[in-house]
């Protein structure tokens, strides 16, 4: 385990920022009045009575894009190690992202032609 | 003392508050007045005067405004699940904290010099979607539910080509720690050589931060205030802070990786202390750009945002980065990874 006392201010950056936090949100629930009510606490919605639960069924393009999303996202984290190596690996490791990269072209294509990043 | 400081246990850990502190104070100093800077350019622009009434040309609005918040009502919607409800503002602000641990705003000066300073900013943004979510969920309404969705979309979808604009900048370093990025641009910054990709990297930080012309969470014409419709008081107030930390922290990651950090302009000669100066005027610079735009621009609509997201910026910075990694591999520049 080296040098995992290097990510000890992140845990201190950590412990301060909730103690702000929470010591902001404290200090305004004891500072202000609190007054609730009712129509208060509604949700609010134009001036109705909100008809049903907000948490309905949503557009399918949102998971989609959270999908494609993912496997970008997961060639960036393969595209870190091999960017800061490639002095080492030479031609054969670019050659081989290369490769790899030219698969998730090839997908990325397929994706555009299907219409799975257009919104209407 | 020095002794006690710097060779205890418990010295490192108070030696470690008082950095952290002595960062974290300037940074919400910098929060407060960036809220009123926003205020005073946008006023320029359109002819205003901006906020002048609170203390000499208004300087003390922002903590006005903090005083106001502060005796305000904490309103939990009746339908809303408590907890995550107030958790959701103070992991959006614990997170744009956090994210400062890293950054070094002179020559090893970094609270936290980890050897993955690149890939734990990358993380730390990433993460920032969960404070949207957790909120527009927690809230129980329609609009936040709707503004959630909408803004989560979109901070993914420009998190990618931000991935491969950070990418293109470590093939130039052969290094993830920030403070070998900043030495990596002696010679030259990587805003001229990769200037393409600093554009991207700059319109992808618009979008990531929800800042105006992406900020259509917040929308108010058509969704009111997004996310954060029903927060109010100090809950308010966190993702407010948050927000505009988050500002100052992308403006500081574009100072960093293509702006030479501390660094002077031109190579002039200057004192090292000088460099926290050269890296707040940088930021300074950045920060007014976004500024400018939200003056500028209008709103752009969903669709041609996640347009410009997936098939405009995705694509281009791929090529781009294989481009820049064939011509660094085919002229042998490739920095040697020490």
């Amino acid at each position: 385990m080296p040098d995992l006392v290097d990510y000890f201010p992140i845990l201190v950056f950590l412990g301060i920022a909730a103690v702000i936090a929470i010591a902001m949100v404290g200090g305004s629930l004891i500072a202000a009045r609190q007054k609730p009510y009712a129509e208060k606490l509604s949700a609010y919605e134009c001036g109705f009575e909100a008809f049903d639960d907000a948490r309905r069924r949503f557009d399918v393009r949102f998971y989609l894009v959270s999908i494609l999303f993912i496997i970008f996202d997961l060639e960036v984290a393969f595209l870190f190690p091999w960017a800061v190596s490639l002095s080492e690996i030479g031609l054969f490791g670019f050659l081989s992202m290369l490769a790899f990269l030219g698969v998730l072209t090839v997908g990325f294509i397929y994706e555009w032609c299907k219409g799975a990043l257009d919104w209407e | 003392m020095i002794d006690f400081l710097f060779n205890t246990t418990l010295g490192f850990f108070i030696l470690t508050l008082l950095k952290a502190f002595a960062l974290l104070v300037p940074l919400l100093m910098c929060v407060a007045y960036l809220t009123y800077a926003e205020r005073k350019v946008l006023g320029a622009m359109q002819m205003r005067k901006g906020p002048n009434v609170v203390g000499p040309f208004g300087l003390f609005q922002p903590f006005a405004d903090a005083i106001k918040m502060l005796m305000k009502e904490t309103i939990i919607p009746s339908g809303a699940n408590p907890v995550l409800f107030l958790l959701a503002p103070m992991l959006t602000f614990g997170l744009a904290m956090i994210a400062w641990a890293v950054i070094p705003v002179n020559d090893g000066w970094a609270i936290a010099d980890i050897n993955v300073g690149v890939l734990y900013l990358f993380a730390i943004s990433s993460l920032g979607v969960y404070g949207v979510i957790i909120s527009g969920w927690a809230s129980n309404s329609k609009y936040p539910f709707l503004g959630a969705l909408r803004s989560a979309a979109q901070m993914v979808s420009y998190e990618v080509s931000m991935g491969f604009v950070m990418v293109c900048v470590l093939l130039c370093v052969g290094s993830l720690n920030l403070n070998k990025i900043v030495m990596a641009q002696q010679t030259i910054w990587f805003c001229i050589p990769l200037f393409p990709m600093f554009v991207i990297f700059f319109i992808s930080t618009l979008a990531e931060t929800n800042r105006a012309p992406f900020d259509i969470p917040e929308g108010e014409s058509e969704i009111v205030a997004g996310f954060f419709l029903e927060y109010s008081a100090m809950a308010f107030a966190l993702f407010f802070l948050g927000e505009y930390a988050n500002m100052i922290l992308m403006a500081s990651m574009t100072t960093i990786l293509f702006l030479g950090g501390w660094l002077p302009p031109f190579g002039i000669p200057t004192p090292s202390w000088m460099g926290p100066i050269w890296f707040i005027l940088k930021d300074c610079v950045v920060l007014f750009f976004f500024l400018w735009t939200r003056a500028t621009f209008p709103r752009y609509r969903y669709d041609q945002l996640m347009r410009l997201g997936w098939k405009v910026f995705l694509p281009f910075s791929l090529f781009y980065l294989v481009l820049v990694a064939g011509v660094l591999l085919a002229f042998g520049w490739l920095p040697h990874a020490a």
